[in-house]
């Protein structure tokens, strides 16, 4: 269902003002999305006046720099930063990408906004909970399916084979694509969203997968797969500069191709 | 993705647009639009059957400046669904789906809308017929 406004409890206020510090270079203001489960009260904006000349550049060396010296209440996943684990997922600046390979100075305006991941439920401050995405992933059976008898070896494919499946492998599923997505912000229960969709493309076109016929048996479904209209959002978003709107247009043909 | 407990994060609250976002929504809103567009062509055709007093004051109607206003952005609607429609059909064939080229085929489906627009009411106001 198409729901523009956010529920009650969900409504961010107006929050804490953290002032630079005294002596500070060159300040910058991140508006920084605020929720702490262990009160009831509505998340709230808390704004940081950064000396950004004592941080390093990209958007996680702020918050890292916000956590370490103004206040260590702030929640946020990292994991690699260099952009391969997709720990950091988050909207910034009114886009989604990795904190940890994106620019504080990338993003227009003087002030930086960093919010979770959208459309998700919030764990705390920039933690959303992925389990539902997690969980589509999964029943989309993300492994190898075969009937023939095993190999000795690997399983065989030729070069040309394997390039089918560049610009789909690479995919760090960290949810940016998804949470991008208006169909699934409104649709997401049961739309499958395009980071499992380039998955399951992943997994159609391996020449070495034997099910192709029952993998599009289960996504031949009104919502699952054709909830996707092309609004080409994740594709205008993926810090992989990997193309869900793609991938998924190349699902509708093949079950296309099968009826015709 | 309700979780009565839990607050939902913001979501087109915080959004920085983008052009294809903005072309998707607007071929939903101008095809909602046609069919207020088509329930207008059908009361035309009642009111032709229906003898010339009714056919005037429809056409009267029409005419008025609210009239001219709403069959100004039906042209510019059926314009923009025709451009961004064939831009689907292209779309449904797994080409031009690159961001660049989806970024280039909005730009030009817009810019047909207008142009187009401009053009079938340059011809009407100067043959007299709007």
């Amino acid at each position: 269902m198409v729901q523009l406004a956010l529920p009650k409890n969900s409504r961010v206020q107006k929050g804490r003002h953290h002032p630079a510090p005294a002596g500070a270079t060159k300040v910058k203001t991140f508006k920084v999305y605020r929720y702490d489960p262990e009160t009831s009260e509505n998340p709230r904006w808390d704004t940081y006046d950064v000396d950004v000349d004592a941080c390093g550049p990209m958007v996680l060396d702020v918050l890292i720099h916000i956590k370490n010296t103004m206040d260590p209440t702030l929640a946020f996943r990292r994991s690699c930063r260099e952009g391969v684990c997709g720990s950091c997922a988050m909207n910034v600046g009114g886009r989604n990408t990795l904190a940890c390979t994106h620019g504080h100075t990338e993003t227009p305006g003087a002030d930086c906004q960093i919010s979770p991941l959208p459309s998700m439920p919030v764990l705390k401050d920039l933690i959303p909970d992925l389990s539902h995405f997690y969980a589509q992933y999964a029943s989309i059976e993300p492994w190898l399916h075969t009937t023939s008898p095993e190999p000795q070896g690997e399983w065989l494919q030729s070069p040309e084979d394997r390039e089918k499946i560049d610009g789909l492998y690479e995919c760090i599923l960290c949810a940016c694509c998804t949470t991008s997505c208006p169909s699934y912000w409104w649709n997401g229960e049961k739309y499958l969203g395009p980071a499992t969709l380039l998955h399951a493309y992943r997994w159609l076109i391996d020449s070495r997968d034997e099910a192709t016929g029952d993998r599009l048996d289960a996504l031949e479904d009104p919502f699952k797969l054709y909830r996707c209209h092309t609004i080409m959002n994740c594709a205008q978003v993926c810090p992989k500069g990997l193309n869900p709107a793609k991938a998924i247009a190349e699902v509708k043909k093949m079950l296309a191709d099968r009826i015709v | 993705m309700i979780d009565a407990e839990r607050p939902l994060s913001p979501h087109i609250q915080v959004w920085r647009w983008h052009l294809t976002m903005f072309t998707s929504i607007a071929h939903r809103a101008s095809g909602a639009g046609l069919y207020v567009g088509a329930l207008i062509l059908a009361g035309w055709a009642v009111a032709l059957g229906a003898g010339p007093a009714a056919y005037d004051g429809y056409m009267h109607l029409l005419g008025s400046p609210l009239g001219k206003l709403v069959m100004f952005l039906l042209t510019l609607g059926v314009f923009y669904h025709l451009a961004n429609g064939i831009r689907h059909l292209i779309w449904d064939t797994g080409k031009g789906l690159d961001v660049k080229s989806a970024n280039f085929s909005g730009v030009v489906a817009i810019a047909f809308a207008i142009v187009a627009t401009l053009v079938i009411w340059g011809i009407a106001i100067t043959t007299g017929a709007a």
